[in-house]
């Protein structure tokens, strides 16, 4: 029989550290559904993501009961829209109300794929999303948006960026009466990755294949409660416990992972090895890092100890599961995550430390709620800067500000739920509208010439 | 394939044969029973067959949920995967 002891700890961890799985997300590619006329491609994306998500959410809620562990989410990810709808000359929105109502009626919480990527350039269909985006957005509730301006491999596209700071800011305009909650649902990377299971980033990459799921994992509390058994170890005693925490978390996503793909019929894809947080106490990210040993997230110190906690929970989680893809890492949304929120509120925290977070953990400015009179340039240029950070340093790097419009720093949003609540946060102003302003491509860096 | 049933809080008399008569009711064989006084709480761990369950094993979780409430008790009941998932290589 199984010991006594680890039958224990896993119970308490799912029901005292918040031990879950963030999400299964099904990846369903579209490409057989391009048609010119725009009615006749709605009515086969509505029909092949009902057919392929139909037993999704009834199957992660058997599993989740028989495991007993939680589900938080059900998803699904589509083809880059911007792909699917450029044979068509029309707007592309109605792609986003279709994806709605599938979405709706497979009973998942968010859908993902409303993309385009113009690391290089716009080809036909692109532009035409991309200034769609706000009023997709704004029309629907659990479509998500996101658009790859920049890699390691192409350098990045600064008349994206410039276009995606009015697109931001349009986002959170349209949707001021619902606390700006559409720039919430939009992502702007570099080197997005085409397997990645979380919102609001999730979309089904060209080279994946017809039908795959993906399992998210998480566990911050979990990290948090083994660290606390061990006051006194020194760094690396703290690196061992943190992996191998991570291994256990992992283990569950793979088994949640297999068992789904079994179930549903679809290849198992990959586990995202990832802490992910949410607003409920004991599940923060941040909080670990204060384990750790600093007095606020955000104190000097926060950079390195993140960079101790992002590698260990991928050395653990590696052996664990078969393969692994998406973010992989620990994720730093502010909204999302109580010690981040508590942080920001009381001025520990700056933008320009979260920047620097993101060098070196997966993700990142995420959820990060800005002065609604922040302009269109500066958004450009905080993109522009990620996006720089993602493409010299070979890793995924994203953008997910919210402009609070009408409010000023200190004011808070608040979404409740899994987006949880920012405090707005001071951003430099002076402008960086020249630089932004010249377009045209930042060319590779000299070390993504591998060949 | 054999499910754990966990049962944690305060001993009362009688748990042990209510959560065997469950099990019986839905025709799931008991294989081990141990008890044990682990940070301060009682715990009872049961492991039983559940391959020949005369309902979808869904339905014995919900029973299970059901008297934990009625007796004020934590009742788990999972499947054995994922314990063997988490703490064997």
């Amino acid at each position: 029989m199984i010991n006594v002891h680890d039958i224990l700890e896993t119970i308490r961890m799912i029901q005292d550290e918040c031990l879950d799985i963030r999400t299964i997300t099904m990846g369903i590619s579209l490409l057989d559904c391009i048609d010119s006329d725009i009615d006749r491609a709605c009515d086969k994306v509505y029909d092949k993501i009902t057919r392929c998500a139909r037993n999704l959410v009834k199957v992660g809620e058997d599993i989740e009961k028989e495991y007993g562990i939680p589900i938080i989410n059900k998803r699904i990810s589509v083809t880059p829209i911007a792909i699917v709808s450029a044979a068509c000359n029309a707007s592309p929105v109605k792609f986003a109300l279709t994806m709605e109502k599938a979405a709706k009626v497979c009973g998942v919480n968010l859908i993902g794929g409303y993309s385009a990527l113009v690391q290089k350039g716009f080809s036909a269909g692109d532009e035409r999303l991309i200034e769609s985006i706000p009023e997709a957005l704004a029309s629907t509730t659990c479509v998500c948006s996101s658009v790859n301006i920049g890699s390691t491999k192409t350098g990045i596209n600064l008349d994206a960026c410039k276009i995606m700071g009015r697109i931001v800011k349009k986002s959170a305009e349209l949707t001021v009466d619902n606390q700006c909650f559409g720039a919430a649902k939009l992502v702007v990377f570099c080197n997005a990755v085409e397997d990645n299971p979380f919102m609001a980033g999730a979309f089904h990459g060209v080279g994946e294949p017809d039908c795959i799921i993906n399992v998210g994992v998480s566990g911050p509390g979990v990290v948090r409660s083994a660290l606390k058994k061990y006051p006194d170890a020194d760094i690396t005693g703290i690196s061992d416990v943190i992996k191998k925490t991570s291994y256990k978390i992992t283990r569950v996503g793979q088994l949640v992972g297999v068992t789904a793909s079994e179930r549903l019929g679809v290849p198992f894809g990959i586990v995202d090895l990832s802490l992910a947080p949410t607003p409920a106490v004991g599940d923060s990210v941040a909080h670990i890092l204060e384990e750790i040993g600093l007095e606020r997230c955000g104190a000097c110190g926060t950079t390195a100890a993140l960079a101790l906690l992002n590698d260990a929970v991928k050395k653990g989680g590696v052996m664990a599961c078969s393969r692994i893809g998406g973010l992989s890492g620990a994720f730093i949304p502010v909204s999302e995550d109580a010690g981040m929120i508590e942080a920001a509120e009381c001025g520990a925290l700056s933008i320009e430390k979260l920047e620097a977070m993101t060098a070196v953990c997966s993700v990142g400015l995420d959820m990060i709620c800005i002065p609604g009179d922040t302009t269109d340039d500066v958004i450009s240029a905080i993109i522009a800067d990620e996006a720089a950070i993602g493409m010299v340093n070979g890793k995924t790097t994203a953008v997910r500000v919210i402009p609070a419009i009408g409010m000023k720093e200190g004011d808070v949003l608040d979404w409740g739920g899994l987006f949880g609540k920012g405090p707005v946060m001071h951003v430099n102003t002076y402008s960086p509208s020249k630089f932004i302003g010249r377009g045209g491509q930042i060319p590779a860096p000299l070390h993504s010439l591998k060949n | 394939m054999r499910a754990v049933v966990t049962v944690i809080g305060k001993d009362t008399v009688g748990i042990l044969a209510k959560v065997s008569s469950i099990c019986t009711e839905y025709n799931a064989n008991v294989i081990e029973v141990t008890q044990s006084v682990l940070q301060d709480l009682f715990a009872m761990i049961m492991l039983v067959d559940i391959s020949k369950l005369n309902k979808d094993f869904t339905e014995l979780v919900n029973r299970m949920n059901r008297l934990g409430e009625e007796l004020g008790l934590q009742i788990h009941t999972m499947h054995e995967e994922i314990f063997e998932s988490m703490h064997r290589i």
